[in-house]
């Protein structure tokens, strides 16, 4: 895939004097070391990463891990020491600053931890700052900013004040007035942090649907592992002012780079990142139609279980059958088990994420079966090992 | 050791006086020579303007002005401000001192106006710029707490007897709290909404017209209310150098000790400092 932006080798240094700081830090002394020689302060320690058109993008750290000065340094807000970031395939760290200026307008939106609104102005007003500031006509630029309005589902709210707004409200009207600019690339500075728990949960899915229709690139700020295991494509994580580790969420979950990475993720709601498919068993315990109930019944006994998956040929699921009907039909001397396969078996996809299995296995007395789009039995969810699964242990029930 | 301080007393002794008052003096004579020309010209162009505004504002008849006021208050600051208005003024008409009282509003505006033009940028500019501001600290300091008198003579030589030096020394008083306040209502801004603003890609003065002054506006305000309270206060002292309006009552009731025509005087001075300070703050907000 095409990269939209790629930053390379950036570093940032705060202080009057960072050229012998920097000096220091390419010989690779450490920041503390830096900053008790030099008194200067590394912001951001030579990070490299790509983003991808389209791509949502998190950077995660605790506070004072950098982060917000490396999304900054993107748009020059903060001017790098040193290192390049390319937008496609222009060195934004060496732009005159009219030409920064009109990419700022046309291609990079930003929103704004503390939603940064003009108090002063009408939700429509703000919305189209970035449209006023291009002297866009009065006429052209409401249109556009009541269709972002609309798009954030805050139709009719429009001629009111940002303070009559609640906390997530304003924080849709930061994220439509960084959409009516149409921009290719927004900067999403920990946009929900402010918010209450369960309005920032909202808003994730908002800005994962609003995404799903515009596929903007994303850099998205967080200190939240949960928000950046539900919103992130890919993950960097950050700390002392540098990127320890890049990876998609399962990545970083099931195998930790470093320490600090594993403690961080530690903590973590794992429901959120495993799916079905990292914690299901292998469907051990298939039968086939034809096979009979004396086996069937011998099958479970073996394992143990109180219930068995029946497949066909293909290994397509047909449904299961418990061991009381199997006795049933010995007695009865029947040797087909067509007339007592269950179909309505609790069935699953690979993707599904734990936090949704959770409550199908609350629900259910017998196993989870784990289907592709094809109906092909993939695996079996047994409660034991999603619980595993959620405990942090990696374990794979295979024979 | 009182030795020791003996002979550091006799030789701080033997350090002659700083002249400082004989160098105040040559310096004035010095710039009243080469820049007199300079504040003469100023003079005049501002003599034309404060007469013209006062010759406008008594041509007006009295009834209207009055009827405008009230409806810039009404509109403004709202029913109660306007009554005020309508009854304080009244009053001043009633007790015969319209005219000087127009003359006084008209320096006035001038001196107001002036302080604006002129503080405004500078407020900006400190804002802006911290060697701007380090700058100015120390000559506001001074502007404001030197007392008005010893600049008072002085203007004298420069821009003659009457309103104009009248106006010049209320610039110095007065305009002050403009830089001041200008200068913190922008550092107030907080800083994310400067980054909204460059973050869009605002130029800075797109920034400055579109962010900073409309949130800096209700500081500026208390500034320029600040400054015209500073300015009516200096209307007294003003008329000791010729200023009419009045202080030039007050001042010359002071001198003949008529008691009656002080306080009429210092009560339209009162009123016409009310009905200003709130329609004022109604902008600020």
């Amino acid at each position: 895939m095409e990269s939209k932006l790629i930053v390379q080798h950036l570093t940032k240094i705060y202080g009057n004097n960072t050229a012998k700081a920097y000096e220091m830090l390419k010989q690779g002394l450490p920041n503390d070391e830096i900053r008790k020689k030099t008194k200067q302060v590394v912001g951001v320690r030579d990070a490299s990463f790509a983003v991808n058109e389209g791509e949502c993008f998190v950077i995660m750290g605790l506070s004072g891990s950098g982060k917000s000065t490396l999304l900054r340094c993107i748009n020059q807000l903060i001017k790098p020491t040193a290192g390049k970031i390319i937008l496609d395939g222009q060195n934004l760290a060496i732009l005159p600053s009219k030409e920064l200026i009109e990419i700022r307008r046309k291609k990079i939106g930003m929103v704004f931890q503390r939603f940064a609104l003009l108090p002063n102005r009408t939700i429509v007003d703000n919305v189209a700052y970035g449209l006023e500031v291009q002297s866009m006509p009065r006429d052209e630029r409401y249109k556009k900013s009541l269709a972002a309005i609309e798009m954030v589902g805050l139709k009719g709210w429009e001629h009111y004040y940002p303070a009559n707004l609640s906390g997530g409200m304003q924080q849709r009207v930061g994220i439509a007035r960084a959409l009516a600019t149409n921009p290719d690339v927004l900067l999403m500075d920990e946009p929900f942090s402010a918010l209450d728990p369960l309005i920032r949960q909202d808003m994730q899915d908002e800005l994962l649907e609003i995404q799903k229709k515009l596929h903007k690139t994303i850099i998205f700020i967080t200190h939240d592992l949960d928000e950046a295991l539900k919103i992130g494509e890919r993950i960097a994580l950050m700390k002392d002012a540098q990127i320890v580790q890049i990876g998609e969420p399962e990545d970083i979950l099931l195998s930790p780079a470093t320490e600090y990475v594993a403690r961080f993720v530690e903590n973590v709601n794992r429901s959120k990142a495993l799916t079905a498919s990292t914690v299901m068993m292998k469907p051990r315990s298939i039968i086939h139609p034809r096979t009979g109930p004396r086996t069937a019944l011998h099958l479970m006994e073996k394992y143990g279980i109180s219930s068995l998956f029946v497949t066909d040929q293909q290994g397509g699921l047909i449904g299961y059958i418990k061991p009381e009907d199997a006795a049933e039909l010995i007695n009865q001397g029947i040797k087909k088990l067509d007339t007592i396969i269950k179909d309505d078996a609790p069935t699953t996809n690979l993707d599904t994420p734990l936090s949704d299995l959770l409550e199908i296995l609350a629900h259910t007395k017998i196993p989870v079966a784990v289907i592709d789009e094809q109906n092909i039995l993939k695996g079996v969810l047994v409660r034991g090992a999603v619980i595993a699964g959620l405990a942090g242990e990696r374990m794979r029930f295979d024979e | 050791m009182s030795n020791f301080f003996g002979l550091i007393s006799e030789w701080f002794e033997s350090i002659p006086r700083i002249p400082l008052a004989e160098w105040t003096d040559t310096m004035i004579a010095f710039l009243t020579l080469h820049l007199r020309g300079t504040t003469r010209a100023i003079s005049e162009v501002l003599q034309t303007y404060i007469v013209g505004l006062q010759d406008l504002l008594t041509i007006i008849p009295p009834l209207l002005l009055i009827l405008l006021i009230v409806i810039i208050a009404w509109r403004v600051a709202g029913k109660s401000v306007a009554l005020l208005s309508a009854l304080g003024l009244l009053f001043i008409l009633n007790i015969e001192l319209w005219d000087v009282t127009m003359q006084t509003l008209a320096m006035l505006i001038i001196a107001v106006f002036l302080c604006v033009l002129i503080g405004l940028p500078l407020g900006i500019l400190a804002a802006k710029n911290h060697t701007v501001h380090r700058i100015i600290t120390p000559i506001l300091d001074f502007m404001q707490t030197l007392p008005a008198f010893v600049y008072l003579l002085p203007a004298i030589p420069f821009f003659g007897l009457g309103v104009v030096p009248a106006v010049i020394t209320t610039l110095i008083f007065a305009m002050p709290p403009v830089i001041r306040l200008t200068n913190l209502g922008i550092k107030q801004v907080p800083h994310d909404l400067m980054e909204l603003g460059e973050s869009f890609g605002s130029t800075f003065f797109q920034i400055l017209f579109r962010i900073e002054l409309p949130l800096a506006k209700s500081t500026i305000f208390a500034g320029i209310n600040q400054c015209i309270m500073l300015s009516l206060s200096m209307v007294v002292i003003a008329a000791m150098i010729g200023a009419k309006g009045l202080g030039g009552i007050v001042w010359s009731a002071i001198q003949t000790l008529n008691m009656g025509m002080g306080f009429e005087a210092g009560v339209a001075l009162v009123i016409l400092a009310i009905i200003l300070d709130r329609i004022t703050q109604s902008f600020g907000r």
